[in-house]
């Protein structure tokens, strides 16, 4: 067999000489993951339908039917009154971001069964950037949804300042990016996807329901201490806290920071778990 | 850097736990020529293959691409590769065009340029047509070649597939083996294809034999054939993989 080079071909000309990325290319490859996983939801109508069910259920048949049992009294960031229903939105807001980190979660193991997963992985810019940028992407559609929820929160008669839309934008942005890492650490230990249905029962309800998305923490206080404390040591009971706040245009510091150290945490736990020398991924073979 | 391989494995050794999946192994792929990595399912080619692409990385040994050390120079070995992997990996949702279009990003190509690198690509496979089609409603084959296509997109030096015809009928793996006989005939592209099947060797510069995890032989297939005396490549695989010698690491998983 030949195996002489045609004198100037076109197909590999990847300089050797070259090092590193420019500023442009890392641009190009987030805006490629994002748009990829924009197309992806896109895709999945079913996703976007079920993603604003779920709250919605909670907000006009939860909320509605409990609103004359659970009374919420004046707690910041409310200066009055408010109905149950206004209570729970940003704790129902928090909830569809919690269900997108895992169903990120969920496509990641698929992703990683199917074979997808190795050319995000074999992209020569670095894994973390690619992480990172996955993890924006998905950060992105759960805020589109939560964002889809408050349209039809508010024709519901929910009604924030206007200038909360605004300002819950980087709180949405910081939960996010919390509950996408945690999505990705946990897609990272699972092995396959048959064994997602434990994230179901170990992570997302019991983050949902001890937390302060459902009733305010003074009242679990007095029926239970000890559901208390865990609620207090629950991550997703400041990213509620930091939306609401926010959604009434003040910053809860305590959860900001909170939230801030949870990403960290769970990022860094994901990109070592990722990382081909560290991680748990080299140590199971080939999937 | 001129004269380096384009691809180096030295002392190679992986496990999975208590399973040695690479036992030592070592063995160059100069440029501009086809090396044939020749196993039976199990001989530890797709771990070989996910420690060349720095899926994850080796327990013990050194893998350079082109002079750059893939655990330390990442970035810059990679940039220098095209893979196939064994397994599907076209987005099947997506068109053609758009498995490209993302791949191109994840390589930091964008705009006019990923644009004209796809045509030419698809071009090349004759795929030219099929851009706009979903990656679903293609055949087993056709998908195969779109993934070349897209190894080849942003332009590497060297491509490494593996196991790329498995799966396919007879016609399908001709039309791959005619691309690649074509790629690297023209090009002059270094290819490293890991296959099962015998008949493929005969597109081999070189080959390389893997068997439990250790290289039992290296050099052009008429060497190996002579070296054991064998008349022809079955033979002389067969011969190498029935030694004591052979069957001394532990099986892959």
């Amino acid at each position: 067999m030949t195996t002489a080079p045609a004198a100037g071909s076109e197909l590999h000309r990847t300089d050797e000489a070259r090092r590193g990325f420019s500023l442009r290319q890392y641009l190009i490859c987030l805006s490629g993951v994002v748009w990829r996983e924009g197309l992806r939801f896109l895709h999945q109508r079913e996703r976007f339908v079920s993603a604003l069910v779920r709250p919605l259920v909670w907000l006009l048949i939860f909320a509605a039917g409990f609103r004359s049992v659970l009374g919420v009294s004046i707690i910041p960031p409310y200066d009055t009154y408010v109905l149950y229903e206004e209570y729970i939105t940003p704790g129902l807001m928090a909830m569809i971001q919690l269900f997108n980190g895992m169903q990120s979660s969920l496509s990641m193991v698929y992703d990683r069964e199917m074979g997808n997963m190795r050319i995000l992985l074999v992209s020569p810019l670095p894994r973390w950037f690619i992480l990172v940028s996955k993890l924006m992407a998905g950060t992105a559609v759960s805020v589109i949804q939560v964002y889809a929820y408050l349209l039809i929160a508010w024709l519901w008669g929910i009604e924030p300042p206007k200038l909360g839309y605004l300002t819950v934008l980087p709180a949405l942005v910081l939960s996010g990016m919390m509950l996408g890492a945690l999505g990705m650490l946990l897609s990272s230990m699972i092995k396959q996807l048959e064994n997602f249905a434990g994230v179901m029962n170990f992570v997302i309800f019991p983050m949902f329901f001890a937390s302060s998305a459902l009733y305010p923490l003074w009242r679990v206080q007095e029926t239970s201490p000890i559901l208390y404390v865990v609620c207090q040591l629950n991550p997703f009971t400041y990213a509620v806290e930091l939306v609401r706040f926010a959604l009434y245009c003040q910053v809860d510091w305590k959860s900001l920071g909170v939230v801030l150290g949870c990403t960290a945490v769970f990022l860094a736990g994901a990109l070592i778990a990722y990382d081909p020398s560290k991680g748990l991924i080299g140590r199971r073979g080939p999937a | 850097m001129a004269c380096e391989p384009a691809l180096s494995i030295e002392h190679v050794t992986h496990a999975y736990g208590e399973r040695i999946a690479l036992d030592n192994v070592s063995f160059t792929v100069a440029r501009g020529t086809c090396t044939a990595l020749l196993g039976l399912n199990g001989a530890g080619k797709t771990t070989l293959f996910s420690l060349v692409t720095r899926l994850f990385a080796a327990g013990r040994g050194r893998i350079s691409v082109l002079g750059f050390d893939i655990n330390r120079d990442p970035g810059e070995a990679l940039r220098r590769l095209g893979v196939v992997f064994q397994a599907r990996t076209l987005d099947l949702d997506l068109s053609v065009a758009q498995n490209l279009r993302y791949h191109a990003a994840l390589h930091g190509l964008g705009g006019y340029e990923a644009k004209a690198r796809a045509a030419e690509v698809l071009s090349r496979m004759d795929l030219a047509g099929r851009a706009g089609e979903k990656a679903r409603n293609l055949s087993g084959g056709q998908m195969r070649r779109v993934e070349i296509a897209r190894a080849l997109l942003h332009a590497p030096p060297i491509l490494v597939l593996d196991e790329p015809t498995v799966g396919l009928d007879i016609n399908a793996r001709a039309a791959i083996l005619r691309h690649l006989r074509e790629l690297v005939a023209q090009t002059g592209l270094t290819v490293l294809w890991a296959t099962h099947l015998l008949d493929e060797v005969e597109l081999a510069d070189e080959i390389v034999v893997l068997h439990k995890g250790r290289i039992l032989a290296t050099g052009s297939a008429q060497g190996v054939i002579a070296a054991q005396e064998a008349k022809d490549i079955a033979e002389a695989f067969t011969a190498l993989i029935a030694e004591p010698s052979a069957t001394s690491a532990e099986s892959p998983p």
